[in-house]
C-alpha cells in the first residue's frame, strides 16, 4: 500500500509535463480498503495520484473532512460498502445522504462535481476499484488544478491594476475629469 | 484626565444592528457610560479617525468591534484599533464569521458593483462607477477601495474575544458588559483568550422547548408551505429546515418559540469546525429515504443550499478560503495547540494604568481560569500587547 504512505501534499512526479491532480480517497476497513489491498496483492495497478485514508466507515465521514480535504486535494472520493453491506447497518447510507447534500453545496460554491465522486466497492472489487480510480484521475487530470490562489484572484477585477480603482469606472472617471465638469457636478463647497 | 477604564466601539462592514443592540440596554447604558470612558463609537458620538491614531499604542482598554472587513477603510480600522486596544472583541457575526455581507462572496467585484450600478433596477445612463479619488475644483476627495472578498476581523488581526449574534441580544450583552465591570472590580476572571462570551457552549436545540424524537424527514418545505404548524414538535421534524443543531445556543432558542426555523445567527457551537458542515451532516442523517433518486428529491425542498447552510457563515467556511482558511482554523481561536507560543502570553489585564500604580491584574493564577466547556485544547490566555503591527 504504497499510496497510503505517500505524503498527501506532494504531486507525483509529472510525466511529459501533464497535469498530475492529488486525490484523496476516504475508504471503509471493512468493504474498499480490502479492495484495495486486494488490488495491492494481486498487482493490479492504480494511479498513485489517488491517496487514501482509512475510516470504519464511510459514514464517519464528516463533510468538514471533505472541506478540509479541498484545502490541498485536487479531488476527493467516498468510497464504501454496497448498499445492504454495512457493517455498521445503515451508515454507508447515512454517508451516500450526505455526499449527495454535500456535492450539491459544493457545486454552488464552484467545486466541479468531478471532484467529488462515490462509489461502492466489496472487499472482491479490488480490480474495480483500480478502474474507478483509473476513470477519476482522467476526468480531474481534464479539469485541471484545483487553484484557489487562481480562484481567489478570479475576485479581483481584471480589467484594473492594483489600487487603481474598480472596472471600467477609472477609464470613464479620467475622461470626465478631462472635460469640463457640467455645472451639476460642483462641489463648490467641498473643502479640504 | 478619567482614570476610568477605556471603551470603544466601531462599525465596518456592518449593518449598525450591534450598535442599536448595545443601545438597547437601556438603563444599563447609563451604567455603562459611568463605568467607562467612552473614547471612539461613532455610530453616537462624533470622533475622527485622526484622534485614534494619536492615542498610544494598548490605550483603550477594550474595542468592541463590529463588521467585516471589505474595504481598505475597514482594514485600515482594524488595524488600528488592535494597536490601540488591549482587548479587541470581535462583536456580532459580521465581525466573527462574516454574516450577510460575507455572502457578497459569493460574487465577484464586478458583479457586485453591477448589481448596484448596472442592471434593470438601476438609472445610470453615463454608467458611473465609483473611483476612490476624484479630483474637483482643486480638491482631491477620497472614499475607500472594495476588496475582492470579505474577510472576518480574525482574518485580518489577532482577537481576543468573540461575542456572537445577529445582533447579540442585548440580555447577553448585559451579561458581558457585568463580567467586565466584575474583571475590573477583582471580583472575576475573563476566560482564556479566543473564548466566546455572551453566549452558551451547545446548541440551540438545547435551549429549544419544542418536544423532539426520533427524526425522518420526507419532505423539507418552507415555513410558508405549511398551513399549521404544531406548536410543540420540533420544527425539524416538521420538515422545516432549522438550524439548531449546528448554531450556539445563548439567544434563547427565540425564534423556534415563535415558530420560526433557527437561522443560524450565533454561528457555529462549540468544537464546530466548519458550520455548514456540520449542518450538513445532521439534515442529511435524518432524511427518510435510501435510494439516489428518492433522496434527491426530498433534497430538492432546500431551495438555497449555500443560503441554509451558510447564511452567516460563508466568509469562514473552511471551503470558501481554501488552504488560507484552513491556517486560519489551525491559528484560530478553537484549535490554537497547546503549547504554541500564542498559549504562553501574558494574562490579561484590563483598567487604566495611572503612572506608577500597578497594572490591575484581573486574570487570576491559571487554577483560576473557568474551564471553556467543550473540545479541543485549551486557548492560550488573551495577549495584551499590541499585536496588529503599528497603524497604517
Amino acid at each position: 500500500m504504497s499510496a497510503t504512505t505517500a505524503h498527501a501534499g506532494a504531486a507525483p512526479a509529472a510525466k511529459d509535463g501533464r497535469f498530475e491532480p492529488v486525490i484523496l480517497a476516504f475508504t471503509c476497513n471493512w468493504c474498499s480498503y480490502r479492495a484495495a489491498d486486494l488490488a495491492g496483492t494481486a498487482r493490479m495497478k492504480y494511479p498513485p495520484n489517488v491517496r487514501l485514508v482509512r475510516l470504519m466507515c464511510s459514514g464517519r465521514v464528516d463533510p468538514a473532512f471533505v472541506m478540509r480535504a479541498f484545502a490541498d486535494a485536487d479531488a476527493v472520493i467516498l468510497t464504501g460498502c454496497w448498499p445492504a453491506d454495512c457493517h455498521y447497518r445503515i451508515q454507508n447510507v447515512k454517508a451516500l445522504r450526505r455526499f449527495i447534500l454535500l456535492r450539491r453545496v459544493l457545486e454552488s460554491m464552484g467545486i466541479e462535481p468531478q471532484r467529488f465522486q462515490r462509489f461502492y466497492a466489496s472487499a472482491a472489487e479490488g480490480q474495480q476499484l483500480a478502474a474507478e480510480f483509473d476513470r477519476i484521475v482522467e476526468e480531474v487530470r481534464a479539469l485541471g488544478p484545483l487553484d484557489w490562489a487562481g480562484r481567489h484572484a478570479a475576485f479581483v477585477p481584471s480589467a484594473t491594476p492594483p489600487g487603481a480603482g474598480v472596472g471600467e469606472a477609472r477609464a470613464a472617471a479620467e475622461a470626465r475629469a478631462a472635460a469640463p465638469p457640467p455645472a451639476e457636478r460642483e462641489l463648490a463647497e467641498v473643502t479640504a | 484626565m478619567s482614570a476610568k477604564p477605556r471603551l470603544a466601539m466601531y462599525w465596518a462592514a456592518a449593518c449598525g444592528g450591534c450598535d442599536i443592540a448595545v443601545l438597547n440596554l437601556g438603563e444599563a447604558l447609563v451604567e455603562v457610560g459611568s463605568r467607562f470612558d467612552v473614547v471612539f463609537w461613532p455610530a453616537v458620538m462624533d470622533a475622527k479617525y485622526a484622534d485614534v491614531e494619536a492615542m498610544p499604542d494598548a490605550s483603550i482598554d477594550i474595542t468592541l468591534f463590529c463588521g467585516g472587513i471589505r474595504n481598505d477603510e475597514n482594514e485600515h480600522l482594524a488595524h488600528l484599533l488592535r494597536a490601540k486596544s488591549k482587548i479587541l472583541v470581535a462583536f456580532g457575526s459580521c465581525a466573527s464569521e462574516g454574516c450577510i455581507p460575507g455572502l457578497a462572496n459569493l460574487s465577484t467585484l464586478d458583479e457586485i458593483l453591477d448589481a448596484s450600478y448596472a442592471n434593470e433596477t438601476t438609472d445610470n445612463p453615463d454608467g458611473v462607477r465609483p473611483v476612490p479619488a476624484w479630483r474637483e475644483n482643486g480638491v482631491t476627495l477620497r472614499i475607500p477601495t472594495l476588496a475582492p472578498l470579505l474577510r472576518t476581523l480574525d482574518q485580518v488581526v489577532p482577537v481576543d474575544y468573540t461575542v456572537p449574534g445577529c445582533p447579540p441580544e442585548t440580555k447577553r450583552i448585559e451579561d458581558v458588559v457585568e463580567l467586565v465591570g466584575k474583571a475590573l472590580d477583582g471580583t472575576a476572571v475573563l476566560p482564556p483568550r479566543g473564548s466566546v462570551l455572551g453566549a452558551g457552549h451547545s446548541t440551540v436545540c438545547d435551549e429549544c422547548a419544542r418536544e423532539r424524537n426520533v427524526k425522518k424527514i420526507g419532505a423539507f418545505r418552507r415555513v410558508t408551505e405549511i398551513a399549521t404548524i404544531d406548536p410543540t414538535l420540533c420544527l425539524l421534524e416538521q420538515g422545516i429546515p432549522c438550524n439548531g443543531p449546528a448554531t450556539r445556543d445563548g439567544c434563547g432558542a427565540l425564534c423556534p418559540a415563535a415558530a420560526a426555523p433557527c437561522i443560524g445567527c450565533y454561528g457555529p457551537a462549540d468544537g464546530v469546525l466548519d458550520y455548514g458542515a456540520r449542518l450538513m451532516s445532521a439534515f442529511a442523517s435524518v432524511v427518510d429515504a435510501d435510494e439516489p433518486e428518492r433522496i434527491e428529491v426530498i433534497l430538492d425542498g432546500i431551495a438555497d443550499p449555500v443560503g441554509q447552510f451558510y447564511r452567516f457563515s460563508l466568509a469562514s467556511s473552511l471551503l470558501r478560503g481554501g488552504r488560507e482558511a484552513m491556517d486560519q482554523a489551525h491559528r484560530g481561536r478553537a484549535s490554537a495547540p497547546v503549547g504554541s507560543p500564542a498559549a504562553n502570553h501574558p494574562a490579561p489585564r484590563l483598567g487604566r494604568t495611572p503612572p506608577s500604580a500597578p497594572m490591575l491584574d484581573v486574570l487570576g493564577p491559571q487554577d483560576h481560569v473557568p474551564q471553556r466547556a467543550p473540545t479541543g485544547p485549551e486557548p492560550p490566555a488573551p495577549t495584551l500587547e499590541p499585536v496588529g503591527g503599528p497603524a497604517r
